[in-house]
């Protein structure tokens, strides 16, 4: 892993909000411009599926494909902006102490999950039920998932193309800190996935935790 | 047994099973991902032909295909790349979905034989012939910002066409999805680092897109934004919607691998 990684040294006793979220459950918040958020995978390799949106007109979201091609490479990691369909920066990763993040694997569904991994599958919880139970919340819907980052998954892709959902490769405690740069709704799926190894095939809790100042 | 050695013994079982399919996908295909096709193969019937048209540089075309019908990009010069979005004419909200396009299929390299897929399970359209093997599904088209990059100031590009064309069918900004780029060799390195690989470009270079159902495609023919040429680089392409063959049972592109099969199984039974 050539990534670098970071640590924050916040105090979770001057957070604003913690929450933990249930195995196979979503979550979301409104971020303010800069505000912090930060994602610890407590018991380590969980997968955390993530949308954003400007709250002020959710039609501009993030863009896998736009932060892919403002960075020049293809993977998500510590100082990777995360930008909007507009060519907006919405977010900053301002900490990172697992290295990498995938944005290209999008989420899981039923229909997808059937696909790749047979019938049998199809009657399994999945992120996009997640995304479209939360994102109901504002007013969005199904057309309103775009492909989405998923922190603590390890999707390499070869020279060749080869594209393999790896290992995990997040401890228990690993934490991403994601500083919004307008305000946004901050959409998360703990993902249920039990058919690849994001989740180590045993989905766990996360946590999440927002400061309002930016870290000394 | 406690609690813990069954959420073990759970965890394993799913592990054995993702492997033997990861070894399926990566390794033992159904059958051979074939070579591409030559630059002089697959000629159209004169009464196959639908319709052929022209796209200038920095434009964008908007075509509808019936199940079964098939759409040709030809990369005249040698110098385009071509974008591509699309829905289901019937259900507006199914639409490509890049990601699921490369994970099921377990390759970021799109070419003759494989799929794209909607985020229904369902295939779009198949790759039925292509002389290329260079095109990206990674990192999209070019925008207001990219252009002005490259070239110092705002030029056509595939953003806005998309968003002119998704407005002309009365979709906006929600309903643009990641998008294909045709003839965009887009090379990845050990360390994640994209490259553009120009030598992998050449004049005349087509593929053959056989739509999977009913569908609406917009095509934008900007250069792509890491193209060294810049917004410049664009040059107009040719667009032919024929009636290929109809695709038999043995059809390369519907039994290239077991996920290939059950997405067209899925497909099929919009149809049923």
């Amino acid at each position: 892993m050539t990534s670098l990684t970071a640590k924050s040294h916040r105090d979770p006793s001057s957070a604003s909000y913690m929450m933990d979220v249930a195995a196979e459950r979503p979550w979301s918040r409104v971020l303010k411009r800069g505000q912090t958020l930060r994602i610890i995978d407590s018991e380590g390799q969980q997968a955390v599926d993530a949308l954003l949106y400007c709250r002020d007109d959710p039609a501009e979201r993030y863009s896998a494909q736009d932060t892919l091609r403002v960075q020049g490479s293809a993977y998500i990691e510590l100082g990777t902006q995360l930008v909007s369909n507009r060519g907006r920066v919405m977010a900053v990763i301002t900490a990172d102490t697992c290295g990498r993040h995938d944005t290209s694997a999008g989420c899981c569904s039923c229909e997808s999950n059937a696909v790749r991994f047979g019938e049998a599958t199809r009657y399994q919880h999945a992120c996009r039920e997640n995304f479209i139970l939360e994102l109901s919340k504002y007013g969005l819907g199904k057309r309103d998932i775009v492909a989405n980052l998923n922190f603590f998954m390890n999707v390499p892709i070869d020279p060749k193309g080869h594209f393999t959902v790896a290992d995990g490769v997040s401890a228990p405690g690993s934490h991403v800190d994601i500083t919004a740069e307008c305000d946004v709704i901050f959409v998360v799926s703990n993902c249920p996935q039990v058919n690849n190894p994001c989740n180590g095939f045993d989905p766990t809790p996360i946590r999440v935790v927002i400061w309002d100042a930016p870290a000394v | 047994m406690t609690v813990a050695e069954t959420r073990r013994q759970i965890a394993d079982a799913n592990r054995r099973r993702y492997e033997e399919l990861r070894a399926a996908g990566q390794e033992g295909l159904s059958r051979s991902l074939p070579e591409l096709t030559a630059p002089d193969a697959a000629p159209i019937a004169a009464d196959a032909m639908i319709r052929s048209e022209e796209v200038p540089a920095g434009w964008y075309a908007t075509i509808r295909l019936r199940r079964g019908e098939a759409l040709r990009i030809v990369d005249t010069t040698g110098r385009a790349s071509v974008a591509l979005i699309g829905w289901r004419e019937e259900e507006m909200s199914e639409r490509i979905n890049c990601a699921d396009t490369i994970k099921v299929q377990w390759s970021a390299a799109l070419s003759k034989g494989r799929v794209i897929l909607t985020d229904m399970g369902r295939v779009f359209m198949s790759l039925l012939e292509d002389t290329s093997g260079a095109h990206d599904v990674l990192i999209g088209g070019s925008t207001p910002a990219s252009t002005r990059a490259a070239g110092g100031e705002t030029s056509r590009n595939t953003h806005e066409n998309f968003v002119a064309a998704a407005a002309k069918l009365g979709l906006g900004l929600r309903d643009i999805p990641p998008c294909v780029t045709f003839f965009a060799p887009v090379a990845l390195d050990a360390d994640g680092r994209f490259h553009w690989d120009g030598s992998r470009k050449r004049p005349r270079d087509f593929v053959d897109l056989r739509a999977e159902m009913n569908l609406v495609v917009v095509l934008s023919n900007c250069a792509h934004p890491l193209d060294p040429g810049g917004p410049a680089a664009s040059a107009p392409v040719t667009l032919i919607r024929h009636r290929p063959r109809a695709a038999a049972p043995d059809d390369l592109c519907r039994t290239l691998s077991p996920e290939a099969a059950r997405a067209f199984v899925f497909t099929d039974q919009l149809f049923a």
